[in-house]
């Protein structure tokens, strides 16, 4: 009795088969690939048609630039990823951010070793607009985020830290943690904390407390005042800025250009 | 027409109602929608429209979904109207009468007239933006207020008008760019659902798609902003611009390495080389994704990763693991050095002088003391005294 699809013959057919099969799939990527390109080639005219129009838009108005990047990212599309993308190329949304990062890092460098490597979002705002001087394009909080979260990538210690209502920037690679996080959002409301505030807010046992405050000693990030009243207090130098808050003196800025 | 949410049309606690108008009927972007003949409601908080025969229908949109308004004149048979633009619906959002829409923005059409008056209410409250705190005012109260507002001296009508109408030029501008801009991300969005279709050929006939089209895959990716739905890897890393990239960074780096003590960290490295270039500058992940191909490409340059995620760019001649015995040599003079002492001595930057002293301590030359008065490192007497 005939068996079908058994036997030598059989397994050569099917063998033939599937390499056919296969041919047709590199044929149908190389298609898809080609196709691929037409369309880069449309998306490109019409990008280079909306930015003949509202490039100038993107570039003055920060409110126009969030919507932007809102849009992007809804639809999974990084127009910061490359400086060789089409978003960069020819709406120049790349140079702006990519332009205010080398600001931010500057600026982080200069303060480093008063704040520890923590800023508040606040602060970093006013030192950066402070230096692209007064006919420079208007930055936005939201603009600095998002040249930051770009930043990360080159391994330097970048983060964003959520306390109270606002951020704070870390620019050195220090550990924070959980623990560290959640003590510096305490400390957010008055500039400074106590262990007991840590033990009566958090509910946290004196040793977690100080091992926490201590980690941000060592790290610069936090200042020991034992000389007030009552218990020490811990001040975190990133959060005084309206009694410190002074221009980059010439040192400082020596530190921060390569 | 997909950020309403269903409503009761009760105020809430601290809502308060600041005018209403009948005979409004709703547009979906350009499309008329079944909400033909109601009573539209402004609040402090949202703005609210009920059908006019059938009271339980009501819908309601947060004021704060509201990116700018503009007026539309009334037309031939056509009424007066204003245009909403909306922020895209937040994913909590209550469930309402549309799933989606195609439309970023809706439309108000006052069939009974009273649209100027609404416009000019609907601008204060997303000026004041009262949603965003808790209003304390009683309804008598703001009313008297804004009557008062409306009472001018003859001159300055002039001058407002002036200013009304460059506003409207401005918004008008703004608005258009806001509609181009929907219509062109309507476009990319087919660019990435395309790129998702030919992911999926590629990870069917794994191995059957050659090195090239891979290459030009992944360069189509980099020029859209596309992350790679095949590996994940960052966007068009590994493709012909890189490796150019490359090229170009190992000879721009060659000098001020040396300068250097032939070691740099990657983000003086990206502040160095944008501040050259001026224009056309590079972001962060390009130039990650070059100096990853250095080594590949045989240039004289190395791309280096510390235990503590701080990325350097070396020069090949470098050997970091000398320094550290020359590093050891310099702590031992001074008994003990901490990282910005160390930094200040040798002339570095702080960053690398903790990362070289770090590394001495892992290949067990230096002992740390880590104190509350910062890190100091001394020499590893326990190796060299026993």
């Amino acid at each position: 009795m005939h068996r079908r699809g058994v036997g030598a013959g059989a397994i050569a057919k099917r063998k033939l088969a599937e390499a056919k099969y296969k041919e047709r799939g590199t044929v149908l990527a190389e298609d898809q690939l080609a196709q691929m390109s037409k369309q880069l080639d449309m998306f490109k005219t019409n990008l280079e048609e909306f930015a003949s129009k509202h490039k100038q838009e993107i570039r003055k108005n920060p409110q126009f630039r969030v919507q932007f990047q809102d849009m992007c990212a809804t639809i999974g599309v990084d127009p910061l990823a490359s400086g060789k993308g089409f978003w960069s190329e020819m709406l120049g949304v790349g140079d702006f951010y990519y332009e205010l990062g080398v600001q931010i890092i500057e600026v982080c460098l200069a303060l480093k070793h008063r704040n520890g490597g923590l800023i508040t979002l606040e602060e970093l705002h006013q030192q950066v607009l402070k230096g692209r001087g007064k006919f420079a394009q208007d930055v936005s909080q939201d603009d600095l985020l998002r040249a930051i979260k770009k930043l990360k990538v080159l391994g330097s210690g970048f983060g964003i830290i959520p306390v109270g209502g606002t951020y704070l920037i870390q620019s050195v690679p220090a550990e924070l943690n959980m623990d560290h996080t959640v003590v510096l959002q305490l400390a957010e409301k008055k500039g400074y904390v106590t262990v007991s505030e840590i033990e009566s807010s958090l509910k946290w046992e004196m040793e977690r407390a100080k091992h926490v405050l201590e980690h941000l000693l060592k790290e610069g990030m936090a200042w020991l005042d034992t000389q007030a009243p009552g218990e020490s207090q811990y001040w975190l130098p990133a959060l005084f800025t309206e009694l410190y808050s002074q221009e980059i003196t010439p040192e400082e800025a020596k530190e921060a250009i390569p | 027409m997909d950020r309403f949410a269903w409503a009761s049309g009760l105020l809430e606690m601290n809502e308060t109602l600041v005018i209403q108008q009948r005979g409004v009927r709703l547009y979906d972007g350009e499309e008329k929608v079944k909400f033909d003949t109601g009573v539209l409601l402004l609040s402090t908080h949202r703005l609210i429209w009920r059908d006019l025969k059938n009271h339980e229908c009501c819908i309601a949109v947060p004021l704060s979904q509201i990116v700018f308004i503009e007026e539309q004149a009334a037309g031939i048979g056509k009424s007066a109207k204003i245009v909403v633009h909306l922020h895209p619906a937040p994913s909590n959002k209550e469930p309402g009468p549309f799933q989606s829409s195609k439309y970023s923005y809706i439309k108000l059409s006052f069939k009974e007239h009273g649209q100027i008056e609404f416009y000019r209410r609907l601008s204060e409250e997303m000026t004041q933006r009262r949603w965003e705190n808790m209003p304390v005012s009683q309804t008598i109260q703001i009313n008297r207020g804004s009557q008062a507002g409306r009472i001018r001296a003859v001159g300055i009508v002039g001058i407002e008008r002036k200013l009304e109408e460059k506003r409207k030029e401005t918004d008008k501008n703004i608005s258009e760019a806001f509609e181009d801009l929907s219509k062109l991300m309507e476009k990319a969005k087919e660019m990435v659902e395309l790129s998702k279709s030919i992911a999926n050929k590629i990870k069917e006939k794994q191995g059957d798609i050659t090195e090239d089209e891979t290459i030009r895959f992944k360069s189509y990716l980099l020029s859209m902003g596309i992350a790679n739905p095949v590996t994940r890897e960052t966007h068009g890393s590994g493709t012909h611009y890189h490796m150019q990239l490359a090229k170009q960074l190992a000879g721009i780096l060659q000098s001020p390495l040396e300068e250097r003590g032939g070691i740099m960290s990657l983000t003086e490295v990206y502040c160095l080389v944008n501040r050259a270039r001026g224009l056309e500058l590079l972001s962060p992940e390009d130039l990650v994704n070059a100096c990853k191909m250095l080594v590949a490409l045989k240039l004289p340059l190395r791309l280096r990763l510390f235990d503590s995620g701080v990325m350097v760019i070396e020069l090949q001649s470098h050997n970091e693991e000398e320094m550290v015995a020359s590093a050891l040599e310099t702590v031992s003079e001074k008994g003990s050095l901490t990282a910005e002492e160390f930094a200040k001595l040798v002339g570095m930057s702080v960053l690398l002088a903790k990362e070289r002293l770090l590394l001495a301590e892992k290949m067990g030359h230096l002992c740390r003391d880590d104190s509350v008065e910062g890190l100091r490192f001394y020499p590893n007497l326990f190796m060299t005294q026993s």
